[in-house]
């Protein structure tokens, strides 16, 4: 569990990158913050491994103070992903997932074999290994990035909107990809995007945050979706523009026991279950959230 | 050509004279321009203060240095360490800028990445930023080496033996298979501590040369493909 208690981050030139932020992140889940640019999510992130310190407040893991460990120390237990991959263009791809493990003074050849391990943990072909990653396509460079933040075993993975460079295509198999390994793994897992629908698709619990990481709402994204808190809510997550509020489209007969459904601007947005013409009542299996319905987010990036 | 064979054991000793005055300022050069040029590329002050000392040192004519040396550090005028110390201070002048640009090419975001993951300070420059300047060290250290070879002519001049003293005692004489055979031993002098350095580089960065051969190859598919 990771505790944010009244954590402030107020820099030299007298911005308030953080003011006041609160926060419970549960343990084994996957908890995403999403926001525009600017608006203090990455700060949050960096607090949780001590790249950057807060002015104010306290942040704990598991109840202990992270003040008193010593950031080396601890960055070498938390798993760290971020946009660009951040691999060291010098070492191979195997050195470069087994680079936490050198640094802990782990004996070569098990932490080579431990690297192997992983990149079959991410679906890389273990050829890759020898490989150096420049000549590594954008989404297999994202894979070891992963690979190297989970070498150390962590409780804890931090992701930097690491799928923000990669194209469309490869981004939703990347989304898949970590949904299977949360399942497999049970890491505590803390997400920033700029992207909505990964928040709601990758999140067991969503922050949504205005400028100076500010809470505009949190939640499940059932719950944020079912009942935006506020204008700024409601607008972020698209549900003012009809893009997620669905009706059934009455010019489309039925197929079989499914409806059309379209959005507010006509254009059809996936089909729905409804035997006999009635709309089905229940429960989907919890991870079940569709990404139909993508929207374009090509204006945050 | 027959006066070179004749005086073959007088050039073979002013190439060595010529090695012994230009090796120790290349290397004592590249190793004190390292911690400056990082240094410089941190600090903006640093930046500004020392970049700008070492391009007025450069623009100091050679024969000036020679004779301020030896008054500076109060050497004898016919020590050989008055151009060594003279030929360091121009190495120093070239490679610092280099070394400033070489450490400030380090991507952020890997530099970002290296403290994520847990390197210290000391790991995160030798482990990552020192290899991954490597690349613009090597073709910095290239163009010091050529110029201070060039430059360790002019020893000659001062009575510091050196290849200089054939185009010295050439000129003099005008006797041009002397002069000439002066520049070739330069030239041949120049061209082989380059190879070794290219050589130390392949071996030393084995992933830019890979990287660079995909480049290569990217470039010349785009070139079909366009």
């Amino acid at each position: 569990m990771i505790e944010f208690k009244s954590v402030s981050k107020l820099y030299p030139d007298g911005t308030h990158a953080v003011d006041d932020f609160s926060v419970v992140i549960p343990s084994r889940k996957t908890t995403v913050f999403v926001g525009s640019s600017g608006c203090g999510k990455t700060t949050l992130l960096r607090m949780i491994n001590r790249m950057v310190d807060p002015t104010a407040g306290v942040i704990e893991i598991d109840g202990d103070d992270i003040a008193a460990t010593e950031p080396v120390h601890l960055r070498r237990g938390i798993g760290y992903v971020m946009q660009n991959s951040g691999l060291l263009p010098h070492r191979t791809v195997l050195d470069n997932v087994a680079t936490v493990l050198f640094l802990t003074k782990v004996p070569k050849p098990q932490a080579y074999e431990r690297a192997n391990e992983l990149l079959d943990t991410v679906g890389l072909d273990r050829a890759l290994g020898k490989r150096y990653p420049g000549e590594l396509s954008g989404g297999q460079q994202q894979r070891v990035g992963v690979a190297r933040g989970l070498a150390a075993n962590p409780n804890i993975l931090l992701m930097d909107e690491p799928f923000g460079a990669v194209d469309p295509i490869v981004r939703v198999d990347l989304q898949h990809e970590t949904q299977r390994l949360q399942k497999e793994l049970d890491k505590t897992i803390v997400f920033v995007t700029h992207d909505i629908d990964e928040a709601f698709l990758l999140g067991d619990q969503v922050l949504i945050l205005e400028k100076g990481a500010k809470i505009a709402q949190q939640g499940t994204p059932e719950e944020i979706l079912a009942n935006p808190a506020s204008d700024f809510v409601a607008n972020f997550i698209g549900a003012d523009r009809g893009k997620r509020r669905l009706t059934v489209d009455a010019n489309v007969k039925p197929n079989g026991n499914d409806l059309v459904l379209i959005d507010a601007g006509g254009y059809a947005a996936g089909v729905i279950s409804a035997p006999e013409g009635k709309l089905a009542v229940g429960t989907a299996s919890p991870k079940s959230r569709s990404v139909s319905n993508k929207t374009s987010q090509a204006g945050d990036a | 050509m027959e006066w070179v064979w004749e005086n073959f054991s007088t050039i073979w000793g002013y190439t060595l004279d010529h090695i012994g005055l230009s090796v120790p300022p290349i290397i004592v050069g590249f190793v004190l321009s390292i911690p400056l040029g990082y240094w410089t590329s941190k600090s903006r002050v640093a930046r500004s203060v020392l970049l700008t000392i070492f391009s007025i040192f450069y623009t100091l004519p050679a024969l000036v240095l020679f004779v301020l040396v030896p008054v500076a550090l109060g050497l004898s005028i016919l020590d050989p360490n008055n151009v060594i110390v003279a030929l360091t201070i121009y190495a120093i002048a070239i490679m610092i800028r280099t070394a400033n640009d070489a450490f400030a090419s380090v991507s952020p975001d890997v530099r970002e990445s290296a403290r994520a993951v847990g390197y210290s300070a000391v790991q995160r420059f030798f482990r990552v930023e020192l290899p991954l300047a490597g690349p613009v060290l090597l073709a910095g250290i290239r163009v010091v080496s050529v110029s201070t070879v060039s430059l360790a002519t002019i020893g000659g001049f001062i009575g510091i033996p050196s290849l200089g003293s054939l185009f010295l005692t050439g000129f003099q004489i005008q006797f041009f298979p002397e002069i000439w055979s002066g520049i070739i031993a330069v030239l041949i002098i120049a061209g082989v501590f380059d190879l070794i350095l290219v050589g130390l580089g392949r071996l030393l960065l084995p992933w830019n040369r890979r990287a660079s051969r995909r480049r290569a190859a990217r470039m010349a598919a785009q070139a079909v493909t366009a």
